[in-house]
């Protein structure tokens, strides 16, 4: 075989499966090792038990489902989708507006309006919410400013503000692609057939946009919904998603199984909003 | 077509939103006072004593160590990811497990890979931390170096391939350079996340000194003092800078690419 | 726990591959895990050379933000001749046993950690044993300070620092003087909202177990669960749970009382209107601990260090600089007590609150107590 192919030039199938091997095969291999197996390491542990004082016991159980549904943690799963979605119901509201907006105005403005969106995205995660703590704090500046001594941190409305900041940005742009896409001669026919804008709106536009709207709302829910950070800060730990649930588990509780067993819950969750995504695309 | 007036209105409240409290942060960055609530004065002491402390410039250098390293790896490991998912396979599998990490949440990346060092008894560092943060790179590099190979023009790769060349060389001469504009803006964006990356690192740093937004983390849990708003000020102004410029120069990539 | 050592070394491809199925396999080889907690894990002592070249050797520690003083690192390295002596930082106990409770070197040599923590790293078996013949200067301790109940004898952890837990208060603002736990469980009209717990779950649970006349070590789950309700309907008066802040919130105001570690409240604030109680139900004794990780390599360096900082006149640092009681007799009997200073509680009244244990399979009950006060 290979005094056969140093004399002869290599078929240009396999040429082509060669080259498909070095050019996938390093890529593939990395996030095999270190993304397929860390999940299935995850899916594994979720069925053994915690040692007695921490670490992983290998001896197959089903305890840490039964755990599971339990309403303790059902109820803070349901706590979870309840701050995730009114976030991103929120974003929507507020996105979508100013998506459209963006979409109609002049070229060049376009680009400076979007920009201007998506700048403070690219700021660290955790100065976005400092910058929370000090407007909301109690002898924080929305209270000095206002001369009022209002509770404004340390509650879900905080931590709704605080994920709405900083998805924000995930929302518009789909939103925009989405728009800027239509061809403005849909609305126009719609116009001159004698529809009003708002049934325009409502029977032309917000339908063809459907796809950018469910990308928006995805991009906004799946990092609400997995978060620690922002309920850790704003929270005051007086509220709890289930991103807090799994932290506590592999770093106080030391329960790394039944903090499998939480990741693989949440997993579940997006695996299915993902599937009810694809699906109404699909029909939209 | 006539533009609905109101819409004015939820896009300059969406910017007020969004540049208020940065605006508030910046401000109070320049306090004299011990405070970061009340003004009493400017002053740019906090400057200072950021400059000179040691948590923050040490935290300002792992930073990016594990930037840069990761970043060439998930820029190399990408690319080529990018051109055999374009041109060299269908399957709609390897496209998912390709884009999977720019989707899962931070929390399960990082949970995973804990677990997955532990069961290998490795001992984790700053090692780990690059490992970790070159998977949900690659992932963003591949995306973004693909955009520009589904929109590129293939006739000068088989042209290449019809001259007798191989893959290899066909890459290296013909499509690498078209990809140029793609890997850089890739690379750019696989930085920047790395850069402000919190919780993957947070779980996989192990004993290692840490990256800076685990120094910003730990730093806000103990107080609210001005010396974090003088840090968040420079970080602000870095991260603007670097934003505008990666515009300008995708801009100017692009229209040398159309020439 | 030899046995939680031997599977964590479980190749990731059998734990992958095999999934359920060589996890039973495996597991079903060993015995229950009921080992309770007098089959310690084998105390498999180093031979340690107490002649040996320090030099040869460097440190690494993990200790809390200015838990020691800033030119320890530079005096041990003259002192003792060590090659290198690196500190690590650490901001919780959490933390550090995010560090340390993870198997393979974490390059760490000594580490501090509160004594339940030290326990836990002892019974997974990640602890050296402490060599009393390398460290003279435990002679300097309290008696009371060797016959702590996570750890009697110091077979494993050494302790560094003491105190208890209590309420921190404005005298200018509060309208009586707390006394009880139940003061900040249910807060007259004008504390409302101006109370913070600690979060961290044995501390979170304490005030409750104490206002119950209960043990703060209970498993029995009638108590934990009285202790639940109890905490469940203090939650709506909080201004939330605080491990880290609660200080700055007395000064600035926003809070008036806080459940608080006696080094950590801030009473020698030049404003003196802060104040610390025991409450008359009583309290924890907790203790922050020495301990020497088993994959040290440099365990003589190690234990020459504990010993350097068992030395009064470098122990007595934390007392005076930090406020912290110090289990030295001989550094406490050096130290001026500045006023308003908590450094006066005596060994003896610390002795009469109740050191935190790791319970074991039965701490799981403090995680879901804690879950379930926040979730509601």
């Amino acid at each position: 075989m290979t005094s056969q192919t140093k004399t002869r030039p290599a078929s240009p199938a396999r040429g082509r499966r060669f080259a498909a091997f070095a050019f996938l095969s390093p890529g593939l291999t990395y996030l095999i090792v270190l993304l397929l197996v860390p999940l299935a390491l995850v899916l594994s542990a979720a069925f053994f038990r915690r040692g007695r004082f921490g670490g992983i016991i290998y001896e197959f159980t089903t305890e840490n489902f039964t755990r599971l549904i339990d309403p303790l943690y059902l109820s803070v799963l349901g706590n979870s989708l309840k701050i995730a979605g009114i976030t991103t119901l929120l974003a929507l509201l507020i996105g979508y507006p100013t998506a459209y907006f963006i979409a109609q105005l002049p070229r060049n403005w376009k680009t400076i309006a979007l920009v201007a969106i998506v700048l403070p995205f690219w700021t660290n995660f955790i100065i976005r919410i400092y910058a929370w703590i000090m407007l909301l704090s109690g002898p924080g500046i929305v209270n000095s400013v206002l001369g009022t001594q209002l509770e404004l941190l340390y509650k879900d409305g905080a931590i709704v503000v605080g994920l709405l900041y900083s998805y924000l940005p995930l929302m518009v742009l789909p939103l925009y692609a989405a728009i800027e896409r239509l061809d403005p001669q849909l609305r126009e026919a719609s116009a001159n057939l004698g529809a009003s804008a708002f049934t325009t709106f409502r029977k032309v536009t917000l339908p063809l946009t459907i796809p950018g709207v469910l990308t928006g709302c995805l991009f906004v829910f799946v990092p609400s919904f997995g978060n620690f950070v922002i309920p850790d800060l704003l929270g005051g730990g007086k509220s709890i998603m289930v991103g807090n649930l799994i932290r506590t588990q592999f770093l106080q509780a030391r329960d790394e199984p039944f903090g499998a067993t939480l990741t693989l819950a949440l997993i579940a969750v997006l695996i299915v909003l993902l599937m009810v995504q694809s699906w109404a695309a699909r029909r939209a | 077509m006539r533009r609905p007036k109101l819409l004015h209105v939820p896009f300059w409240a969406t910017i007020v939103f969004l540049y208020l409290p940065i605006a508030v942060l910046v401000a109070m960055s320049f306090n004299a006072g011990e405070s970061a609530y009340t003004f009493e004065g400017f002053s740019l002491k906090w400057y200072g004593e950021l400059l000179a402390d040691e948590r923050v410039i040490s935290g300002l250098v792992n930073t990016l160590i594990v930037a840069v390293s990761s970043t060439a790896i998930a820029t190399v490991l990408g690319t080529l990811l990018a051109v055999g998912l374009a041109r060299y396979t269908r399957s709609k599998i390897l496209d998912a497990v390709a884009l999977m990490p720019a989707v899962l949440p931070d929390l399960v990346l990082g949970i995973g890979l804990l677990m997955l060092f532990i069961t290998l008894n490795q001992t984790l560092g700053h090692h780990s931390v690059i490992l970790a943060h070159a998977v949900f790179s690659t992932a963003f590099v591949a995306a973004v170096v693909r955009t520009r190979l589904t929109g590129a023009d293939t006739s000068l790769e088989e042209a290449s391939r019809d001259l007798g060349a191989g893959p290899v060389t066909t890459f290296v001469k013909v499509t690498l350079p078209q990809l140029t504009p793609g890997i850089i803006a890739g690379a750019l964006l696989a930085f920047t996340l790395s850069l402000d990356e919190f919780v993957i690192a947070f779980f996989t740093i192990g004993n290692a000194d840490p990256t800076l937004p685990i120094v910003i983390y730990s730093m806000i849990r103990f107080g609210v003092t001005p010396e974090i708003n003088a840090l968040a000020s420079i970080l602000l102004l870095v991260s603007f800078t670097a934003v505008i410029a990666g515009q300008r120069l995708t801009k100017i990539g692009e229209s040398r690419a159309q020439d | 726990m030899f046995r939680t050592r031997f599977t964590r070394r479980l190749p990731a491809a059998v734990a992958v591959a095999g999934l359920a199925l060589a996890a039973a396999a495996c597991g079903g080889g060993g015995e229950s895990t009921s080992t309770g907690a007098e089959a310690a894990p084998s105390a498999s002592a180093a031979q340690l050379n107490a002649n040996a070249d320090l030099s040869k050797q460097s440190l690494q520690v993990t200790v809390w933000d200015g838990y020691t003083p800033k030119e320890l690192p530079d005096k041990v390295k003259q002192d003792l001749k060590v090659s290198n002596v690196k500190i690590n930082l650490h901001d919780t106990n959490e933390t550090a046993m995010k560090k340390l409770a993870v198997p393979g070197d974490s390059g760490i040599d000594v580490a501090f950690v509160s004594g339940q923590y030290a326990q836990a790293l002892w019974e997974q078996g990640l602890l050296e044993p402490i060599h009393p013949e390398l460290i003279p200067n435990l002679s300097n301790l309290y008696p009371e300070a060797t016959q702590l109940s996570y750890d009697k004898g110091n077979k494993y952890s050494v302790p560094y620092t003491w105190g208890t837990t209590g309420i921190c208060y404005r005298s200018d603002l509060v309208k009586a003087e707390p006394t009880s736990w139940n003061d900040i469980l249910k807060p007259p009209a004008w504390a409302q909202k101006k109370v913070t717990m600690m979060t961290t779950e044995r501390w979170l649970a304490l005030p409750a177990l104490k206002a119950l006349g209960y043990s703060v070590n209970t498993d029995k789950d009638d108590e934990i669960a009285k202790a639940k309700e109890l905490l469940v309907a203090a939650k709506q008066n909080l201004l939330g749970y605080d491990d880290t802040t609660f200080g700055d919130k007395l000064k600035s105001g926003e809070a008036v009382m806080v459940e608080a570690w006696d080094g950590w409240c801030p009473t020698t604030d030049p404003k003196k209107n802060i104040k610390f109680v025991v409450p008359k139900e009583g309290s924890d004794l907790w203790v922050d601990t020495m301990v020497i990780m088993k994959s040290s390599k440099n365990k003589e360096a190690a234990h020459a260090l504990i010993n350097y900082i068992l030395d009064p006149k470098i122990h007595g640092w934390a007392a005076e600089n930090i406020n912290y009681k110090v289990p030295n007799k001989a550094a406490m009997d050096a130290v001026k007590v500045p006023e308003g200073s908590l450094l006066g509680i005596k060994p003896a009244e610390l002795l009469n609150g109740e050191s935190i244990r790791d319970l074991g399979e039965a701490s799981t009950k403090y995680t879901r107590l804690s879950t379930e006060v926040q979730a509601q």
